[in-house]
């Protein structure tokens, strides 16, 4: 949107021409982050937690302060006009966000609170009744605590068992890995689409396939995917797919659950209330068909109007050109750290998203990360949500950097700079 | 501005690299063990407890810099000292480290006043105090104690 007419260049590749989006305009990118434009201790904000959340472009915020100083009204509600124009904004950003998935229709397109939201309400409204003693539930052993934890409960609830397709020293999940523990017993398969804690991207279309093979349904988790990977849940063929707002530089608090419609429409409500209705009596009541069914209670409206904004930026952005500044990114900064004597990379998957964590040597992971606060630069440090990724591999906890459209190389030096400052305290 | 020396002095690089108290007694009569959920800190205490007297007291476990000198130093701090000492100490500590009361105040803590920086990095209390409540529910009976109760 607030990218300049595309000037494509043709490049020559492969003997043939074909057209290649011109490079990422950073600067004018990080012109449009006004959290950029701050000192964190004296220091320019280098902001690399970007897995945990990413900033938020000026017309992001200016579409959630537009709904709410303009739009400001439920939906699906009132007959007067700001109600109107508020369903209006509300129902068009479900068609954004449609389309942005690569789904058939809007109405494919729940609006939960974000991708825990999204994984429960399948566990809940599509596994439990269909799950029992002798079904399995397949998770991989890179997953984030919440595409574990919600299929824990679920497990308990009916009887059925979680069983854990294995990672590789590098971190990767592979479809034979996956295969070998898929059975006919195996009824949901969970899947990461890219690693939080390593970010290994996997091979979630061939495991649609293997898992569709006996039988099974596959919900992939893309909290970590939709910033960085166009999506499309069709050519993926996964049954379910989830995604955080706050990720893909748009608002906390709002997220997304694909699902097939055939499944979608079969599904009991995941919590009741008003506006997922037809009708009610004492007696009975008549819910409304999906997605509206699964949004009981005034949803975040401002928060999908401020989602589809961050997905009209992304896209107004180009995916092939921040892949490649991304790509770029992460390969300097695995040389650049790789250089560090003592300091070893957690996850070298050959397919990554922008992830490095890494551990160095004599310094504990949460000493580099307030030692790299201190010069302005924003990693996290911990097990990410992801205990079991560390105790595969003898690891309490990393220090994590994750890249954003909006780092620069500069970014990159400086945290190679922190981390030497680290050494030097702890040597 | 905050700069690495306020947190990281150098009896605490000191201590965070060389343990002391890094073992466990003999013929220890209560221990438990601690847990920091957020970062994965784990320790375990164990003491040697005599008529009311700490007579010998030692940790193992794997954590940073700031969680593994605070259990060192505490090691050192509390040997010989009656249980109320202790638990009277462990205030102490914990009052420090969350800037309740002034560094200058600070000086009959000895070794321990080298932790008053940590009250400027709230994100790090936990790692100083992890050892302390680790030591106060071995001596109160409790088998372990999480950060997450620290309010």
């Amino acid at each position: 949107m607030t990218n300049s007419a595309p000037t494509s260049v043709a490049i020559r590749e492969s003997g043939r021409m074909r057209r290649r989006q011109p490079d990422l305009d950073v600067e004018r990118v990080r012109s449009e982050f006004p959290a950029l434009r701050q000192q964190v201790n004296g220091k320019p904000l280098v902001y690399l937690d970007n897995a945990a959340t990413a900033l938020k472009p000026q017309s992001v915020i200016d579409a959630v302060v537009r709904a709410y100083s303009e739009d400001s009204a439920n939906v699906h509600r009132g007959v007067h006009t700001l109600s109107q124009r508020a369903t209006d904004a509300y129902e068009a950003s479900r068609e954004t966000v449609a389309d942005f998935l690569g789904a058939a229709s809007p109405a494919q397109v729940v609006f939960v609170r974000g991708t825990t939201e999204a994984l429960n309400l399948v566990a809940q409204s599509f596994a439990r009744p269909r799950l029992g003693p002798g079904d399995e539930v397949l998770v991989t052993g890179l997953e984030h605590h919440s595409n574990i934890v919600p299929w824990q409960l679920v497990c308990k609830q009916t009887g059925a068992q979680l069983a854990v397709a294995p990672i590789t020293e590098r971190g990767e999940v592979s479809i034979a890995a996956v295969q070998s523990r898929l059975s006919a017993r195996t009824r949901i398969v969970a899947v990461a689409h890219a690693s939080n804690a390593l970010g290994t991207v996997l091979p979630v279309r061939e495991i649609c396939a293997a898992a569709h093979a006996v039988g099974a349904k596959v919900v992939v988790d893309g909290a970590q995917a939709a910033p960085h990977l166009p999506i499309d849940v069709t050519t993926i063929g996964c049954d379910f797919y989830a995604f955080s707002g706050h990720k893909v530089y748009g608002p906390t608090g709002v997220g997304v659950l694909y699902g097939r419609g055939d499944l979608l429409a079969a599904m009991a409500p995941y919590q009741g209330g008003g506006d997922m209705i037809e009708s009610v009596s004492f007696e009975s009541t008549r819910f409304k068909p999906p997605p509206h069914r699964f949004e009981a209670g005034t949803p975040h409206i401002a928060g999908a109007i401020g989602l589809a904004a961050a997905i009209d930026y992304v896209q107004g952005l180009g995916w092939e050109a921040m892949h490649r500044h991304e790509t770029r990114l992460l390969s300097s900064a695995t040389a650049r750290l790789l250089g560090v004597p003592g300091l070893q990379i957690v996850g070298r998957a050959a397919d990554k998203i922008g992830v490095l964590s890494f551990v160095l040597e004599g310094v504990h992971p949460h000493d580099l990360a307030t030692i790299a606060d201190l010069e302005g630069v924003a990693i996290r440090a911990g097990h990410h949500c992801a205990q079991p990724v560390m105790d595969r591999l003898g690891i309490v906890a990393t220090a994590r950097a994750s890249f954003a459209l909006y780092n620069t190389s500069a970014d990159v030096e400086a945290l190679h700079r922190a981390v030497l400052r680290a050494q030097e305290i702890f040597s | 501005m905050l700069d690495a020396a306020t947190l990281y002095q150098d009896l605490i690089l000191d201590h965070g690299r060389r343990p002391r108290g890094y073992r466990f007694p003999e013929h220890a009569n209560c221990e438990a063990d601690g847990h920091n959920p957020v970062c994965g800190d784990r320790l375990t205490v164990k003491i040697r407890e005599e008529d009311d007297v700490v007579v010998d007291v030692g940790f193992q476990g794997s954590g940073c810099a700031i969680s593994t000198a605070a259990a060192s130093t505490m090691t050192e701090a509390v040997s010989g000292k009656t249980r109320s000492e202790v638990l009277a100490l462990a205030q102490r500590f914990r009052a420090l480290v969350t800037g309740q009361i002034d560094p200058s105040e600070a000086r009959d803590l000895g070794k321990l006043a080298a932790f008053a920086g940590v009250s400027k990095f709230p994100m790090r209390v936990k790692c100083a105090t992890l050892a302390w409540h680790t030591l106060v529910a071995a001596l109160e009976g409790d088998t372990g104690a999480t950060t997450e109760t620290d309010e």
